[in-house]
């Protein structure tokens, strides 16, 4: 551990932890894996066990969907402690090949993917869209961050074309960074390589702040989370998207026209329920959409259950054998009889669509963002 | 008395509270150099026998005429010392406090810097202390009464002890009955006596007290005045029936349209009433009550050709036409038992309260298994919000829980919802509702989670020792989410003992909700001026010393109102507070402030900012004729005048002082204060 000015214990307030065991016990994970992150504020106590702690393999296992820190009477933020030992392991070099290959693409790419900052434009195809200039003298409304996973993976970029149909269906005013748009750093945070982070947060702020706008909005709930929550000096305000789109909807400014005749439900990410209370705005918009059939799963809003898509798990291979959470939630979806998963999250959208697969009911579940049914339903 | 000053300084060591960090020697032979000291002398505890005498002996044998005590705050001890002045024949209000205490000893670690704080403070208390006035400390009359707000335990067992001394009370309770949460229990931890046997005798001894004056379905509006004289402002609200005609026969609950459609706040909805209603039997007073919100007639204007209730009340008792009744009167002192409310469970969204027809508060539960509840004391799955059977279907009996799973702490403890306290009574309750469902359903498999067991009461720990041995299972681990799977709630949790997260299913979830300050509270704090603690509970005068007592003379605290208790807690507060109320009305006066604020007629300008700005309405506007001209002052009344000093700051002519603290008595110590 570097000479830090205050102790694993302060920093974390773990002397604060009563061990009453509501983060384990609301943990989506414990069951399924060895994790139990009470034990974790237990043990980390004792300084002297720290590195052998940060060894263990579980501390891969959190998904740091914050389901620990919500439920905690004492305040405190378990998942932080988990990271918090990923960092000692970072700082060893104790790292797996597929996260160092990430956080490297990070460094040298902007993006976790692999691919050249060249290619990060290639989602837009022929769509006509504005890349914004820095100092520009005329205001832009909106600045649409793009995220990683919308710009590269070749699935997920449907969702970011659909967001431009939308927002030019509604005549709103809006540009991209284009090539210069970096990853938020949000996964990077979480797989404890802080160093990393305070460069894209220092870097991304002087970007965005260079951009003469009146908002920015987000795509992906972590890029949301890290530049409203994490980052230090943003001028501008930030939404998700769905805050922006039931606005729009409400003033009337967007008009759906086309019948979806499916039975839809939706899956809350993490990032934007439990971390960020948004939990009504996408709802009013898919209720919204002609001819869908709103349905609840019984695991929804407050409590609803983690897809294991955060906190780095796009690149850490579970031990676990057990049944992943996201099969669990196909096939709530199927007994509840909805034929649409609805997502707002890019990570949510391709762990459920694998899950379908998995279970082989890719055919009768469709796993969609609320994005792509707005784009068919104008 | 008033020629030349003679002041005698005395310096405490309180132990070594004072004496560990300031050198006491030091400040008392630089209080002994400072001009007009005669005498200056330490003594370990001044607030003893021995150092009193000393500071009486010192009044006689050095003929002194100010006293300065270098010691704690004077919210600690001024009222003492004043007293030894008294005792040595000096008027109290030549007595002067330096605080090296508190603003001291306490506060610094440097002992040498200490000491030079030290004897600045003494030092503008000496100069103060020059220019003191004698005052004289006037009495007022007390009424003979007492007021107590809200008829729960607490102020039905104040009401009791005050009105059998021979003094008059008046018991204001907000809704139709008294009683409050105690009827609504079915067994009480330890003892497991019946709630409503041990209370019920006590709600009609209140009835039939004849220094009793009950007023149900009633508020308190306004309240002015002071210690010994508060002038209260008390709606009675209509309740559409007249008190002296109602038989309490009941026909009329019968007869209702609604009868059986809205849900009944004494059963917290489990059971449901009519628009005109008992809100249980053995109410108190056993009068019926239409409510105005729901009732057809009330509401709508037309209840049929003509209401049920009227047709068949063979009293003649029910009056549509009856409207809402103002009463006044004086009382001598206010006693404040409002009680609480139970934590709201859906604030914690993640135990599905609200969602899920069999996750039950813990009240709720506790109406369940009353035998006067709307089941007869049968526990059985509730199917809530669903509409009346038809008749074929009602066959069908309710299923009753093969298993019954308790959390608790919902809503204490538990910062992420603001409230950090222990809620006390949830642990006993919870026991005791365990031991209630065994009792009942013997093959139950009933299962406490839990993260501490806190059986700290008399008996408390000997009955969850039996109750364990009954078959209850204690799980350490406080649940995180309920969800549900195929007909049985899952409740999520850790067994933190064998570090073993599990999911556990169960019929019916009974969350122990904690105790939190009432949400109307407000209204009450507007009236009377009353403090909060931290956690939002009423504040007493002092958490050790005065507990029953608030920050205004004459106005106390019983029960649930200044922190959560259970019931023998709640009933020996009463008991306090009603022998603290009975002190000034046994007396039959009172001291008032003498400190008061005092206006100079020539001076003022009449503008009325004080008059506003006075938080005890003690400043009017009067007329006088000034050089033949008629024009308007501000007049202190000296009975309401709690020596605040506001409108000594806020005069903008400065024509307002207030006794010890006059511009010649503060300037100087200002100045020592102030400048090196």
């Amino acid at each position: 551990m570097s000479a830090e000015e205050i102790s694993f214990i302060e920093k974390y307030d773990l002397l604060g932890c009563i061990q009453c065991g509501r983060c384990t016990g609301g943990c989506p994970v414990s069951m399924r894996t060895h994790l139990n992150v009470r034990r974790f504020m237990y043990d980390t106590q004792n300084e002297e066990r720290l590195e052998e702690l940060s060894e263990r393999p579980e501390i891969w296992d959190c998904t740091t969907c914050y389901t620990c820190a919500a439920r905690c009477p004492k305040g405190l933020e378990p998942l932080e402690v988990l990271i918090g030992l990923r960092s000692l392991q970072i700082e060893e070099g104790r790292i797996q090949p597929t996260v160092r290959d990430a956080l490297e693409s990070i460094f040298k790419d902007g993006n976790p993917w692999g691919s050249p900052r060249a290619k990060r434009l290639d989602w837009v195809g022929d769509l006509d869209v504005k890349v914004l200039e820095p100092e520009a003298e005329e205001v832009t409304d909106v600045l649409l961050f793009v995220c990683c996973t919308d710009a590269y993976d070749p699935r997920v970029m449907k969702v970011a074309q659909s967001l431009v149909k939308v927002l030019q269906a509604a005549g709103v005013d809006f540009g991209i960074i284009g090539e210069d748009e970096s990853c938020c750093g949000s996964e990077v945070r979480r797989l404890g390589e802080e160093g990393l982070f305070e460069m894209c947060d220092e870097e991304n702020v002087e970007l965005l702040n260079s951009f003469n706008v009146n908002r920015i909005v987000t795509i992906s709930p972590h890029c949301y989370n890290t530049l409203k929550k994490e980052y230090h000096g943003l001028r501008h305000p930030v939404l998700h998207y769905t805050e922006l789109v039931a606005q729009l909807l409400e003033d009337g400014k967007l008009t759906l026209n086309k019948e979806i005749g499916k039975v839809v439900t939706y899956h809350d990410p993490c990032f934007l329920g439990k971390q960020n209370s948004i939990y009504d705005e996408p709802r009013y918009i898919i209720t919204r959409i002609p001819g869908v059939e709103f349905r609840e799963f019984d695991r929804c809003r407050e409590r609803s259950l983690c897809c294991e898509g955060g906190g780095g798990k796009m690149w850490v291979e579970s031990e676990s054998k057990a049944e992943r959470l996201a099969e669990i939630r196909v096939t709530d979806a199927k007994e509840m009889g909805a034929e649409v998963i609805a997502v707002a999250c890019p990570f949510c959208l391709l762990t459920l669509e694998d899950a379908t697969k998995v279970r082989g009911i890719e055919e009768e579940m469709r796993v969609a963002d609320i994005l792509e049914l707005l784009a068919e339903a104008l | 008395m008033n020629g030349k000053p003679k002041i005698g300084v005395y310096v405490c060591h309180c132990g070594t509270n004072i004496a560990g960090t300031v050198n006491v020697e030091e400040v008392r032979d630089f209080a002994a150099s400072l001009p007009d000291v005669v005498v200056a002398r330490n003594y370990s505890y001044m607030c003893s026998d021995p150092g009193q005498a000393l500071i009486t002996e010192d009044i006689k044998n050095y003929g002194l005429n100010r006293v300065v005590v270098a010691s704690c705050s004077p919210r600690m001890h001024e009222p003492t010392f004043r007293k030894t002045l008294e005792s040595g024949g000096l008027n109290p209000f030549y007595l002067e406090m330096a605080n090296i205490r508190e603003q001291c000893s306490w506060v610094h670690e440097d002992p040498i810097a200490a000491t030079e704080k030290a004897k600045r403070l003494l030092e503008a208390a000496v100069v103060k202390a020059r220019n003191l006035e004698a005052l004289e400390q006037k009495e007022v009359d007390v009424e003979p009464s007492c007021l107590i707000i809200g008829g729960g335990i607490a102020g039905i067992q104040a009401a009791l002890d005050i009105a059998d001394a021979g003094f008059k009370v008046y018991l204001v309770e907000k809704s139709p009955t008294i009683g409050g949460h105690m009827a609504q229990l079915d067994k009480t931890f330890p003892t497991l006596d019946c709630s409503a046997c041990i209370l019920t005798p006590k709600m009609v001894d209140v009835a039939n007290h004849p220094n009793i004056e009950l007023m149900t379905y009633s508020q308190v509006e306004e309240i002015t005045g002071y210690i010994g004289n508060f002038n209260v402002k008390v709606r009675k609200k209509a309740r559409f029936v007249d008190m002296d005609k109602c038989t309490g026969c009941g026909d009329c609950a019968e007869a209702c349209r609604l009868a059986g459609r809205i849900p009944n706040e004494f059963d917290e909805g489990i059971g449901m009433r009519g628009a005109i209603y008992l809100p249980f039997p053995q109410a108190v007073p056993a009068k019926y009550t239409i409510d105005k919100e729901n009732c057809l007639f009330l509401a709508k204007g037309k209840c049929g050709e003509t209401p049920k209730c009227q047709e068949v009340c063979q009293a003649g008792a029910i009056n549509f036409e009856q409207q809402d009744e103002i009463v006044e009167f004086k009382v001598g002192t206010i006693i404040v038992a409002t009680g609480y409310d139970v934590f709201d469970a859906r604030k914690k969204p993640e135990y599905g309260y609200g969602i899920y027809d069999n996750v039950l508060t813990a009240l709720e539960f506790e109406r369940l298994v009353n035998a006067s509840g709307p089941t007869g004391g049968k526990i059985v799955m509730l199917e809530r919000g669903k509409k009346k059977k038809k008749k074929e279907e009602e066959a069908e009996a309710p299923k009753v829980p093969k298993s019954i799973t308790f959390i608790q702490c919902v809503g204490s403890r538990d910062k992420s919802v603001g409230n950090e306290y222990c809620s006390r009574v949830c642990c006993m309750y919870t026991a005791k509702l365990a031991h209630l469902v065994k009792d009942k359903i013997p093959d139950c498999e009933v299962t406490i989670f839990y993260m501490d067991v806190r059986a700290f009461g008399k008996g408390f720990e000997e009955f969850y020792d039996r109750v364990r041995r009954e078959g209850v299972r204690y799980i350490r681990g406080n649940p995180s989410e309920i969800f549900r799977r195929g007909d049985k709630l899952v409740v999520k949790a850790e067994d933190t003992l064998t570090a073993t997260p599990l999911e556990h299913e169960t019929d019916m979830v009974v969350l122990s909700v904690g105790l939190v300050p009432r949400s109307d509270n407000r209204e009450i704090i507007d009236i009377l001026k009353l403090s909060q603690s931290s956690d939002l509970f009423y504040l007493e005068a002092h958490p050790k010393l005065r507990p029953v007592d608030t920050a205004s003379d004459g106005i106390f605290l019983a029960g649930v109102c200044q922190g959560p208790k259970d019931i023998p807690d709640a009933v020996a507060q009463a008991k306090g507070a009603a022998s603290a109320a009975m002190i000034p009305m046994a007396k039959g006066k009172v001291k008032v402030e003498a400190q008061t604020s005092v206006v100079n007629e020539e001076t003022c300008r009449g503008c009325g900012f004080c008059v506003e700005l006075c938080p005890f309405t003690a400043i009017e506007l009067v007329e006088v004729n000034r050089q033949g001209w008629p024009v308007k002052v501000a007049r202190v009344n000296e009975a309401l005048c709690k020596g605040c000093g506001a409108c000594v700051a806020a005069c903008l002519s400065g024509s307002i002082q207030q006794r010890s603290f006059k511009d010649n008595q503060l300037l100087p110590q200002i100045k020592v204060l102030g400048v090196k």
